[in-house]
């Protein structure tokens, strides 16, 4: 191992102090006895025993994952169409076009998208609530979707559909039981890429959320605004210990598996 | 009774398996396959060969039914093959790069095409361990792909595409990710299975050496045209055009100017030499330019001249390439010209006769050379 040089170990230090020192204070004054949130006063976990008693956070807490699930799994299904087709269809006319207009929503400022939704609603008469709240998820996050397939389906063997075509699958049968098995990884990465931003969402949930459905996130902003309470502090560091363990157990996990296939091949190329 | 010599292309009665009826294929502007017409019959190992890009994938793509022609028909067994897409062909492909389904082992792999069938279990179990048995792939039946070899992948590959004994075999570049040894040892596994199965193969192959072992015809190709299909020895022998001459084998192109003498032709080639003489059939009037193409091998090198041989030359070796058994000769002609000589080792290398800068005749008989027009 190399030493670190006094120039290389202070800016690490600030990299990270400056990442996650926050993080760190708001862990930390989570386990704080006293309600004022700059006043430390004793370690306990009595506003975690508070906020699973406050319904409101309960309530929204739900709605996000309803949302979230429901959202992301139609813009997974919609997003891998969108991919399959500007990868495989070829050349047809207005093909830049729409792709083009696939990745816009990637790129359109969020106040934009939410309140063009907002006016489609509001013009078409929809009561705006949970299911107004998926499909304007379902909209931005379906981009994110077809850019994580579509980027796998550029460099998917198209012998292997022919191979499926050849041995009698009709196109239906070798999409369903050739390219999507073998794509899976790509369309599960997109599904939770489309449920985290659905999670985490602010901006657009704010205009299209109606006083019969809030989000986490929007709960949490509005409870902010009447003061920082400890039981926001207590949620968050839940919401921090929830993503870290999925993206260590999700690192594991495919570590692992690339281990395991690098040995096999190894074994393989012995026999 | 002697046995029947397979050659069906040269039996007025038979009826071919695969006609190729004035087709051509045409992508934009470019033409990959022009107006050709041509049989493939049952039972043959066809294949096609040429340089990339003159259209052999094209002419497979087709048959497979991946692309369609733009002018012409293709049929199979009588029947036009333009209405029906490739998964209702009798027609079966192992792909250049295997496409083996990464997902599924050796054993589903195999089963793949049976399922897609609807064929009841049982069958399913006994055709795929036959498929198993005849590649002896017995003991990696429960692997994924990428957990065999690469010789492995090629046998599972050709093992699927066997196992809905189709009327007709496509063979794309089987042996191209093969090391030297391992793929002669599979042509010959191949030509074992095309004997066993009575399956009719059409290989593309770019590696003539591949298409002469397996073969039973071989198709000549360049430019979207097949310029001459027949049996390897035939195109070895009697190739029609300077082009199939150079693409089969190695061979020395002697320009000159025919006049009839005989029962075949003398030709002029340089100032001041004596002409060199070849029989040959073609129709050819005096005057006319020519190629003699001569064969490395048929070429005799002496040190003295040869009595009794009309075509002889002399000239000075430049070059020597030493491939173990034989040894290749490069000489060089006063006009410049090199003529290349092969003889078999049958000697230490330290005995060897002739070296580098010695002067050597060149002599080969009357009938060792083929004439050709263009």
């Amino acid at each position: 191992m190399r030493r670190l040089t006094w120039f290389n170990a202070t800016s690490l230090t600030f990299g990270f102090a400056f990442l996650y020192l926050p993080m760190v204070l708001l862990v930390i004054y989570s386990f704080n006895e006293s309600k004022l949130v700059t006043v430390w006063a004793g370690f306990s976990t009595r506003w975690y025993g508070e906020l699973l008693r406050n319904e409101a956070f309960l309530d929204a807490a739900w709605v996000t994952i309803q949302v979230a699930f429901v959202s992301s799994t139609i813009a997974t299904i919609l997003g891998t169409m969108g991919a399959y087709v500007i990868v495989r269809a070829g050349r047809f006319t207005g093909r830049t076009l729409f792709s083009g207009m696939i990745y816009a929503p990637l790129v359109m400022p969020e106040v934009i998208t939410g309140l063009s939704l907002l006016l489609l609603f509001i013009g078409i008469g929809l009561d705006r609530g949970m299911f107004t709240i998926i499909l304007a998820h379902t909209t931005f996050s379906m981009c994110y979707v077809s850019v994580v397939v579509s980027s796998r389906l550029v460099t998917f063997d198209r012998s292997l559909e022919e191979a499926a075509l050849d041995l009698g699958c009709s196109p239906m049968q070798a999409f369903r039981l050739v390219t999507l098995p073998i794509i899976a990884p790509a369309v599960v990465a997109g599904w939770l890429l489309a449920f985290t931003l659905s999670l985490d969402d602010l901006v657009i949930a704010s205009f299209t959320a109606g006083p019969s459905a809030t989000t986490l996130p929007i709960k949490i902003w509005s409870s902010i605004r009447l003061g920082v309470s400890p039981e926001i502090n207590a949620l968050s560091t839940l919401l921090i210990a929830v993503v870290s363990v999925g993206v260590i157990a999700a690192s594991i996990v495919t570590k692992r598996s690339a281990l395991r296939q690098e040995a096999e091949e190894r074994a393989a190329e012995r026999t | 009774m002697p046995e029947k010599i397979f050659e069906p292309w040269n039996d007025p009665d038979a009826k071919p398996l695969i006609q190729f009826k004035g087709v051509t294929k045409r992508f934009g502007d470019f033409t990959a396959i022009d107006n050709q017409t041509f049989d493939i019959y049952e039972r043959e190992f066809f294949a096609l060969l040429g340089p990339s890009g003159c259209g052999k994938t094209t002419m497979m793509r087709m048959l497979a039914g991946f692309e369609k022609p733009t002018e012409g028909t293709i049929l199979l067994a009588g029947q036009d093959m333009a209405p029906i897409p490739p998964n209702k062909r009798a027609v079966n492909m192992m792909f250049q790069s295997y496409a083996l389904f990464p997902h599924l082992s050796v054993w589903e792999n195999i089963a793949f095409g049976l399922k897609r069938d609807g064929r009841p279990k049982d069958e399913i179990a006994a055709r795929v361990s036959e498929m198993l048995k005849l590649t002896r792939l017995e003991k990696f039946a429960k692997r994924k792909p990428h957990q065999i070899s690469g010789g492995q992948r090629q046998r599972v590959a050709l093992a699927r595409s066997l196992a809905k004994a189709p009327k007709l075999l496509l063979l794309d570049e089987p042996l191209g990710a093969l090391d030297a040894k391992l793929r002669q040892a599979t042509q010959f596994e191949l030509m074992d299975i095309q004997e066993k199965t009575g399956t009719t193969f059409v290989i593309v192959t770019h590696d003539q050496e591949e298409a002469m072992t397996v073969a039973s015809r071989v198709a000549v190709m360049d430019d979207g045209k097949i310029v001459q299909a027949d049996t390897p020895a035939r195109i070895y022998e009697s190739p029609n055009s300077v082009y199939v001459a150079d693409f089969i084998g190695d061979v020395t192109i002697i320009e000159g100017t025919a006049r009839r003498s005989g029962d075949g032709y003398e030709i002029s080639h340089t100032e001041g030499l004596p002409a060199l003489y070849a029989v040959s059939d073609a129709q050819l009037s005096d005057g006319q330019r020519v190629f003699l193409a001569i064969r490395p091998e048929k070429v005799e090198i002496t040190a003295d001249k040869p009595e009794n041989k009309r075509n002889a030359l002399r000239g000075k070796i430049i070059d020597i390439a030493y491939l173990g058994n034989i040894s290749t000769y490069h000489v060089a002609l006063p006009s410049g010209q090199i003529v290349k000589a092969q003889t078999a080792n049958t000697r230490r290398l330290s005995r060897r006769s002739f070296t580098w800068e010695d002067e050597v005749w060149l002599s080969w008989t009357d009938t060792a050379a083929v004439l050709l027009e263009h």
